[in-house]
């Protein structure tokens, strides 16, 4: 879509892509519900939702191809980022956190999907959404289990600290548990997704401006789509770990509500 | 926030957030979730749950069985030794017994002689007693008429003489 604006004419100047280039106009008229990332999100519930339900529609004692590898996915959350993590009372999260998990990693992914090629989470929206709702669920967590007094008094003044240490700590702990831990899982998944989108598109646009020009430019274009294609397989290792870290550091906070001592 | 006024600001700022995105959002996130909260993590945890009962189940099988082996192993020697230690006493004791019967066959059997050598000596006695209550009687009278007889007739010659020793005992012979 960019290209179709951005080279108009051959020879005109080159317009490096910016965060214009994320806002993607309604497909029908004005409806703002009606945009690429928009259905793009709702299509990666309607695949994830077809793909598990078939996996596990069935599930037995023996494995099927699909079942195995639905079953490796969820077994991977469920005991890795749950069960270590977490302790004993995991298994309450592990719905949350096999969602969470599966949902970033399919919209991520969707950054290099031929023909789709756009990371939903390069949209700060929904970063910020999954960042609420893990905000909303390790406090909740932490309140039901501590009581809400203990539960922001330990944060308040945490336990085994001489008493002048709260005149720095406090301070730190309640922007830690109130605006840093949300922003920063929100922002760490958005920023990764949003940098990598745009270094892929100025090698790969780049590359298309350069075809444009002199010849020697044509010479240099190959390396910028090389370029961009090795790019394309590291953004697929920064959105497998990104889907990771996002739940892992989920995993973190709920357990961390739930531990004793904070 | 519209995309008609992005557009002729320029660069968007990306960290603001879009109202229509936050709402698709949480509402596509939520019904992802209640997928895999009700159709896929129970069916999963089902699978799992089952290949761990059936692994569990198989090792504690074999485990009971080997338990039971050993008892039994247990149970089958503790029995022998019972049957040989019995069968030890068993033995000891018609030992014992034999012994104790032939002892008392032996007590018996002496006994039973000497009553009977008693017996005997006591007839022997009895009949001794009798010849010699007879004897003394019989040779008393003998003696008597003997002396008389040899006292009633004249002694004159050893013929006499011999001949009435001779009828006596004669006679002596008779009278038995």
């Amino acid at each position: 879509m960019r290209s179709m604006f951005s080279f108009r004419a051959e020879g005109s100047e080159f317009i490096p892509p910016s965060s214009k280039d994320f806002v993607l106009p309604p497909i029908f008229g004005d409806n703002e519900f009606t945009t690429k990332p928009i259905f793009l999100v709702i299509f990666s519930v309607v695949i994830i939702s077809i793909f598990f339900i078939a996996a596990s529609r069935k599930a037995s004692i023996v494995p099927s191809k699909l079942q195995f590898a639905g079953e490796s996915v969820y077994a991977y959350v469920r005991n890795d980022l749950g069960k270590d993590i977490i302790g004993h009372e995991f298994m309450r999260f592990v719905p949350y956190l096999f969602t969470l998990f599966v949902f970033i990693l399919t919209n991520n992914i969707f950054g290099i999907v031929p023909l789709i090629q756009f990371p939903t989470m390069s949209r700060i929206s929904f970063a910020y959404v999954l960042g609420i709702i893990t905000f909303g669920v390790f406090h909740y967590v932490g309140i039901r289990h501590h009581g809400i007094f203990k539960y922001l008094k330990d944060i308040l003044f945490m336990p085994g600290v001489p008493k002048p240490v709260y005149i720095l700590l406090t301070p730190i702990e309640i922007a830690t548990y109130l605006i840093v831990r949300p922003l920063t899982i929100s922002l760490r998944l958005f920023a990764n997704m949003f940098a990598g989108h745009l270094l892929l598109m100025i090698f790969i646009l780049g590359g298309e401006h350069l075809l444009q020009g002199a010849i020697g430019l044509k010479l240099v274009s190959p390396f910028a789509f090389a370029f961009g294609i090795a790019i394309t397989f590291f953004e697929f290792l920064v959105q497998c770990l990104q889907a990771y870290i996002f739940t892992l550091l989920t995993a973190l906070y709920i357990g961390g509500a739930l531990a004793d001592e904070h | 926030m519209s995309y008609t006024l992005l557009a002729a600001e320029g660069a968007p700022n990306p960290l603001l957030p879009h109202s229509a995105e936050i709402v698709v959002g949480f509402v596509a996130f939520g019904l992802l979730y209640f997928v895999m909260l009700k159709k896929v993590v129970p069916m999963f945890e089902k699978a799992f749950k089952a290949r761990t009962e059936a692994i569990q189940g198989g090792i504690e099988r074999a485990e009971k069985a080997q338990a039971e082996a050993a008892d039994a192993l247990v149970q089958y020697k503790e029995q022998l030794s019972n049957a040989q230690s019995e069968s030890q006493a068993l033995r000891e004791d018609a030992r014992v017994q034999g012994v104790a019967i032939v002892e008392e066959l032996r007590a018996k059997a002496q006994e039973e002689a000497a009553r009977i050598t008693a017996a005997a000596h006591a007839s022997i006695e009895a009949e001794r007693q009798q010849a010699v209550t007879s004897l003394r009687n019989e040779v008393g009278a003998l003696a008597v008429e003997l002396a008389s007889k040899i006292v009633g007739e004249a002694l004159d010659d050893q013929a006499r003489q011999s001949r009435i020793v001779d009828r006596f005992l004669e006679d002596l012979e008779k009278s038995k």
